[in-house]
């Protein structure tokens, strides 16, 4: 495979144009100085951050309560799921990499199969399972059980449901690296059980754990397809999104996009970070 | 193993048996057992496959779900050849920060949200989007054009969306081509097709089946790309399980296709490991 | 009964299912004594080890530090501390802070700790380097690190688990002066596995020679090496020319042994009768041009050298010798007429009955 022809190299040139294209094009128009998010240019703005009503009928995303607050919801979602899905990944990764118990293999296969359901379905079968859970329960326990009612804690489990398999297997991954005469020396030198976990396995885990918490972090916040079958009326930010581009939308949903753009870069380039000190 | 460590063993297998039972399993026996039930009168139900029955008695359902098989087939075909040249040049030809480069290059619009990726294709495609505007304004079209809400625009949104998951397992399998097999492929007298043919292409077999599998779960699975790009004409399986379940409130009926769609993606899956005889963990593990 | 030993190992014995690890072995080792363990790998030493260290409880058995038994009492609160084969520095530690941790997990406060660990690196020759990180350290370095890790704990008896096995040949060679000499400075006892019996013999007061879970003999390195108990130690401890035979005649001690070739050989044994193996080093096969020169001994024969085997003071050369179906090995001698020797030279050799040891097969 000597010199690559000219053809092939046009060809990646096309194809790297093709990738980034839409993610211009929706940078670009998010300070375009006109109430549709489409050409032809009018100048540029940042009123769809920043503006109130004045200028245009309808505010930017930094002013309009309703995007605020489905940005809070999402926040309100991810935060959550990151912490646990670390704190239950990291229990899950010790009992693949270091317990004995008869099943195990069965349990590391079952452990894979999330990632390969579909997302709509997750959602449909815990929205149906909760809801006999929850109408069981409030029959038996004459209250309400809004939490397992569609609503933002049942977004939490369904996207744990999946997220949880991802979680497991980057801390396992690092986990198995973790060479075991480390523990056994802190614990010769004197260290309690407690203290060799503090001081030595938990730090050696770290860029894992980290690394689990941001990638969750990243699916929790983007997550649709689960998230549109278990939202109830507090929508997060991907759900008030395809509300907004089925009915047509202002450029501020431009801006929201940039945002999040930018947040997710910041994440990824934070993620990108903690693997390349883990190698 | 003494009574602590049995104790420890547990508490450590909490988590895990909630989560797989509470999260996984138990909901998946609702929704099975659900699809089964058929409604007799208000709040009655009993058992029956009235709920398949209708899938296959209704045109508009089994249609749909043919539709989004042969479609999603089709997207994951296209997706492996536009991807194979990259994964091949990421892999194969450039080299150090070039390498680096193209490849975060690849990773960077996915980290994105699949709905701010798809905004963008909707600016680019409307009758009122840039392209429009660009072909009206070089005298290409003499008025706008609609390029959205057609199975064209539903492919490319969906092509687009399966391309990383399809570069990364390809690269990461090409990477492992000892240069000197190449080499040693057009020594014998192979042309630059045979090698790729005969020696390159069976190599990257594991990225291919990896990618394949990835990228037809994720399509079959979509919801938001069929629905946004195509409009009324994107009729997808899932949209068919979103109505059933949160406008019509049909749920038995909803979760009957849920079970074809668990169905039809879990078949492929199986068939394309069967097919390469590769386990599901290495097949994950190279995503 | 009180012991003045620092390790008494009683009877101890370590099942894995029906597999004895380590088969009823009792040693003891004096305070301040270097002592190893040398086995084949598999042989149960590395067990043996982390019983002593507490990660393993014995099956049946006690293990006494200072008197006192250890049975039930976990590693960390064994007066033992271990360095380990991979070494285990935590490498998310600064070197002052790998020397530090004991001390710490001890309750010693933090200034006092850094200041011991301070002072513990001078002594190891390791002064300046608290602040460095552990993967800047050269193998030796991180060597010396790991054992002052241990020292600074002034532990009752500090084991060794092939400490030198990732080291490269002529670093191992520097570091078994320097283990030797660290253990003078700081007289503390020893415990030592390796399945390497030159760092065993360079470095220990006394040598246990373990095989299959067994001790086959316990002795200074001169006596293992001169007169080895079992053949397993006469063919582990250093190089030997080992023949098999059968007993044809034997009297107090002195034994004649006819191999199958028919040749009879002289040695040194308690065989009586039946088959029998013969081992002599090779430094103590004498090598002539003439027969004369070799008449004293007992044992005589003639062959020609069939490789020379360069490698400076440990040169040897191969002898095809008929009557023995391999050829015999010989020190080269480094002066005279012989220094010069060449492949397919004529020669005479021979050795008296004391240079070897004969044993019942």
């Amino acid at each position: 495979m000597n010199r690559p022809p000219l053809l092939w190299k046009f060809y990646i040139a096309a194809f790297y144009i093709f990738l980034f294209a839409p993610l211009v094009a929706v940078a670009v128009f998010a300070f375009n100085a006109s109430p549709f998010p489409s050409p032809p240019w009018r100048g540029f703005t940042l009123e769809w951050f920043t503006g109130t009503a004045a200028v245009f009928g309808k505010p930017g995303v930094l002013q309009d309560p309703i995007w605020l607050t489905t940005i809070g919801n999402s926040l309100k979602v991810a935060l959550p799921v990151a912490l646990l899905a670390v704190v239950i990944g990291t229990v899950n990764a010790w009992l693949l990499e270091r317990a004995q118990f008869p099943g195990k293999t069965f349990l590391a296969m079952m452990m894979l199969w999330p990632l390969v359901i579909p997302g709509v379905v997750l959602g449909i079968s815990i929205l149906a399972f909760f809801s006999r859970v929850a109408n069981t329960l409030e029959d038996w326990l004459q209250m309400d059980l809004d939490p397992l009612r569609p609503g933002l804690s049942l977004v939490v489990l369904g996207q744990l449901s999946f997220i949880l398999s991802i979680s497991t297997l980057i801390i396992a991954a690092r986990l198995r690296k973790f060479d075991r005469s480390l523990e056994e020396a802190a614990f010769d030198l004197g260290a309690s059980r407690a203290r060799v976990l503090r001081t030595i396995t938990l730090p050696f885990l770290r860029p894992a754990l980290v690394g689990a918490g941001l990638v969750a972090l990243l699916m929790s916040f983007e997550n649709f397809n689960t998230t549109l079958m278990l939202v109830g009326s507090d929508a997060p930010l991907p759900i008030t999104m395809y509300g907004q581009m089925r009915e047509g939308a202002t450029p501020a949903i431009n801006a929201v996009s940039l945002l999040v753009m930018l947040a997710v870069g910041g994440i990824a380039s934070l993620f990108a970070l903690t693997s390349k000190s883990q190698s | 193993m003494t009574t602590a460590q049995r104790l420890t063993l547990f508490l450590m297998m909490a988590p895990a048996i909630l989560w797989l039972g509470v999260l996984i399993v138990l909901p998946h026996v609702e929704i099975l057992i659900l699809s089964f039930s058929e409604r007799v009168a208000p709040r009655v139900y009993q058992f029956g496959f009235g709920n398949y029955l209708e899938f296959f008695t209704e045109p508009l359902y089994w249609r749909t779900f043919a539709r989004t098989a042969i479609m999603s087939i089709l997207v994951t075909a296209i997706t492996l050849v536009l991807a194979f040249p990259i994964a091949l040049y990421i892999a194969r030809v450039a080299q150090g920060r070039v390498k680096a480069m193209l490849l975060l290059l690849c990773l960077l619009p996915f980290w994105v949200s699949e709905l701010v990726r798809t905004l963008g294709w909707m600016m680019l495609l409307r009758e009122t989007g840039i392209i429009s505007y660009m072909l009206r304004m070089t005298g290409l079209a003499d008025q706008p054009v609609e390029l959205l809400y057609n199975d064209g625009a539903v492919i490319l949104g969906l092509v687009y969306g399966g391309l990383l998951f399809m570069i990364v397992p390809l690269a990461n399998a090409l990477e492992s081509l000892d240069p000197s097999v190449v080499e040693a492929g057009y020594d014998l007298g192979g042309s630059r097709w045979t090698v790729l043919r005969r020696i390159v292409v069976p190599h990257a077999m594991p990225g291919i089946v990896a990618g394949s599998i990835i990228v037809f779960m994720l399509t079959v699975g979509n919801f938001a790309t069929p629905v946004l790009l195509g409009g009324k004409n994107g009729l997808w399986f899932t949209e068919q399980i979103y109505a059933q379940f949160i406008t019509r409130f049909n749920w038995p009926q909803g979760a009957a296709f849920g079970m074809l769609l668990l169905l039809l993606s879990s078949a492929i899956v199986w068939a394309g490991l069967r097919l390469t005889r590769q386990g599901l963990g290495t097949t994950l593990r190279q995503a | 009964m009180a012991s003045s030993n620092d390790l008494d190992i009683v009877r101890v014995t370590k099942q894995f299912g029906a597999h004895f690890a380590v088969n009823d072995v009792t040693f003891s080792v004096a305070p301040g004594e270097f002592f190893s363990i040398l086995g084949p790998s598999g042989c149960g030493k590395t067990t043996l080890m982390r019983m002593i260290a507490g990660f393993e409880n014995p099956t049946s058995g006690d293990i006494r530090i200072r008197d006192k038994s250890m049975i039930g009492v976990p590693a960390n609160r064994r007066p033992v501390n271990m360095v380990f084969q991979s070494l285990a520095l935590f490498p998310m530690m600064s070197v002052g802070e790998n020397v530090a941790y004991g001390m710490t997990c001890r309750g010693v406060g933090r200034a006092e700790a850094d200041e011991r660990a301070t002072r513990m690196l001078e002594r190891v020759g390791l002064k300046g380097f608290g602040d460095r990180q552990v993967t800047a350290l050269s193998g030796g370095q991180r060597q010396r690190v790991a054992i002052a890790r241990c020292l600074v704990l002034e532990p009752t008896l500090v084991l060794l688990d092939e400490p030198l096995g990732a080291l490269d040949l002529k670093l191992r060679e520097h570091m078994k002066i320097e283990l030797k000499q660290l253990q003078g400075t700081f007289n503390t006892t020893f415990a030592y596995i390796t399945h390497d019996q030159s760092e065993a013999l360079v470095m220990s007061d006394r040598i246990a020679v373990m095989n299959q879970g067994r001790f086959e003999q316990v002795g200074n390195p001169r006596e293992l090496y001169h007169n080895p108990g079992t053949p397993f130690v006469a063919s582990f401890v250093g190089e030997t020319n080992r023949w098999q035979g059968a007993v044809s005649a034997g009297s107090n001690g002195a034994v004649t042994v006819r191999l199958p070739s028919g040749v009879s050989l002289h040695g040194q044994g308690q065989a009586v009768a039946g088959d029998a193996l013969c081992f002599a080093r090779p430094e103590a096969i004498a090598l002539a041009s003439d027969a004369a020169g070799l008449s004293a001994l007992s044992n005589r024969f003639e062959g020609r050298v069939s490789a020379v085997l360069f490698d400076g003071a440990n040169s040897s050369l191969l002898i095809d010798t008929p009557g023995f179906g391999q050829p015999v090995r010989a020190v080269l001698p480094q002066a005279g007429a012989l220094a010069g020797i060449n492949v397919g030279a004529p020669i005479h050799l021979g050795w008296s009955s004391d240079a070897m040891k004969v044993f019942a097969a």
